[in-house]
């Protein structure tokens, strides 16, 4: 990444955007799962470092492939991630769901909270998710 | 330069995911967290293949994607029926 031509220069440019764009969404998507209130709220933060974030540093990577092979398998893992991570976030919301995991919003027909003894959200992040087991 | 800021992002995002895996409340934290630090590990040995000039690493970040997925299902199926075989009531049950 070091000649002066002007299309090394095109690339290294939008290798830079497409890096700072990933990183961006790497660093957003880390920080919401470590810091939103409850289980599907954070599996939402981790879905947007599974695509968006994935995507675009390896569009970046792409831009660097020295031959055609290491393309394709650039290619080809991104393609496995895109098929892969949106199956394994269905299956995880599809067995939370089942096994009684209770969103944490409130119910949008009648505006209450769905599970009624649960205390305000002020330690939001550490202890608030309701047990794994409980049916309701 | 540019190799370095990525994997600086995906390590700090990796490090975000492991205290996730370790503080969740409920498995399903825990299985998200893992999830997601598989696939960070699958960014960052592509990523530290292209820093060490060397692009044959997208092989072993090929199988690591594949093995995440697989063991992510495989931990997920467990903790709903209990078993890594078929499921043993029910004959719509088979969906996972």
């Amino acid at each position: 990444m070091g000649e002066l031509s002007p299309l090394g220069l095109l690339r290294d440019g939008l290798a830079w955007v497409l890096v700072l764009g990933g990183s961006g969404f790497m660093l957003v998507g880390g920080l919401g799962v470590l810091r939103m209130p409850d289980f599907y709220t954070r599996q939402h933060a981790a879905g947007i470092t599974d695509t968006s974030a994935a995507a675009l540093i390896l569009f970046a990577l792409l831009l660097f492939a020295p031959d055609f092979l290491v393309a394709a398998k650039l290619v080809l893992i991104l393609m496995f991630l895109l098929l892969t991570s949106p199956t394994a976030s269905h299956a995880l919301a599809q067995a939370a769901v089942a096994s009684g995991v209770v969103p944490l919003a409130d119910d949008w027909r009648t505006g209450e909270n769905r599970e009624a003894g649960r205390e305000s959200a002020k330690d939001a992040g550490a202890g608030s998710g309701p047990a794994s087991g409980e049916r309701q | 330069m540019l190799f370095a800021v990525a994997s600086l992002a995906v390590a700090v995002s990796m490090l975000f995911a492991l205290i996730r895996a370790l503080a969740g409340p409920s498995v399903f934290d825990r299985i998200l967290a893992v999830n997601m630090f598989g696939t960070k590990t699958v960014l960052l040995i592509a990523i530290a293949g292209f820093f060490m000039g060397r692009p044959e690493f997208l092989d072993i970040a090929l199988a690591y994607a594949l093995i995440n997925f697989i063991g992510t299902i495989a931990v997920m199926k467990f903790f709903r029926y209990r078993t890594l075989g078929l499921p043993r009531g029910g004959e719509d049950l088979g969906d996972l």
